[in-house]
């Protein structure tokens, strides 16, 4: 099925520029890797040599953090929306 | 390029400081990107700093925040263009934490020196450059007196 992934600022300039792109998934981890597959220069914004998430990469399925739904193998339906964030961080 | 921000919301982000002294504020800023790059601040959102460990000199924005924040944003015809925190009895400059945490590149990091509970100066830093190579630079703030 087709979802939104919503793209941040940082990332934009490896997804053509947008802002919300729609990809084919049953699933998160399905639509991370359609997502790159479209736009091949966010693999290594978004995951490590590993295939990992980077850690400071977070993923929300809607409101809820996928680190505490079933990660990448959580399923997703029509009407909901995959937000990637950076982290926020810092200090003196 | 400048970093355009109206002179209430510059305001209200360094009292969020002086509010939080003598622990770090944080907050997110929304607004526009026009077609040169060049950032307009609309909005200065205060921020929850989930640092409640080490409140005096670490801050941390929860992304369930930032998700908030971004959709809003996008629904508004906006965009997080950037962040602001304060240092309290700290000089107004990005620390190597600062630099190490900072993710979104384009985009402009505020900080502001609270000394002894009083905002003295902001400035303005745009992250640059890509995650591996990334660095901070000085960034001019032309702030708007309508």
């Amino acid at each position: 099925m087709s979802i939104k992934v919503l793209i941040p600022t940082p990332l934009r300039p490896y997804a053509g520029k947008q802002s919300v792109i729609e990809v084919s998934a049953q699933t998160v981890g399905e639509a991370l890797s359609d997502l790159v597959t479209k736009y091949p220069d966010l693999r290594k914004h978004l995951f490590s040599e590993d295939g990992k998430l980077r850690s400071f990469v977070n993923v929300y399925l809607n409101d809820e953090d996928i680190r505490y739904l079933s990660k990448d193998t959580t399923p997703v339906k029509e009407t909901d929306t995959i937000t990637t964030v950076p982290s926020v961080a810092g200090g003196r | 390029m400048a970093l355009k921000i109206p002179i209430e919301l510059y305001n209200q982000l360094r009292q969020h400081g002086e509010a939080t002294y003598p622990h770090e504020c944080c907050g997110a800023l929304v607004g526009e990107f026009d077609e040169a790059g060049e950032k307009t601040v609309k909005a200065a959102v205060q921020c929850g700093n989930t640092r409640t460990d080490s409140l005096a000199n670490r801050y941390h924005i929860s992304p369930s925040e930032l998700v908030r924040i971004q959709r809003e944003a996008l629904l508004a015809g906006q965009d997080i263009v950037g962040f602001y925190h304060s240092h309290p009895d700290h000089p107004a400059r990005w620390s190597a934490t600062d630099l190490a945490e900072a993710h979104w590149t384009g985009c402009s990091y505020l900080i502001t020196c609270v000394e002894k509970g009083r905002a003295v100066l902001t400035n303005s830093f745009l992250l640059l450059d890509q995650e591996d190579a990334k660095n901070f630079e000085d960034e001019p703030l032309e702030i708007v007196v309508d």
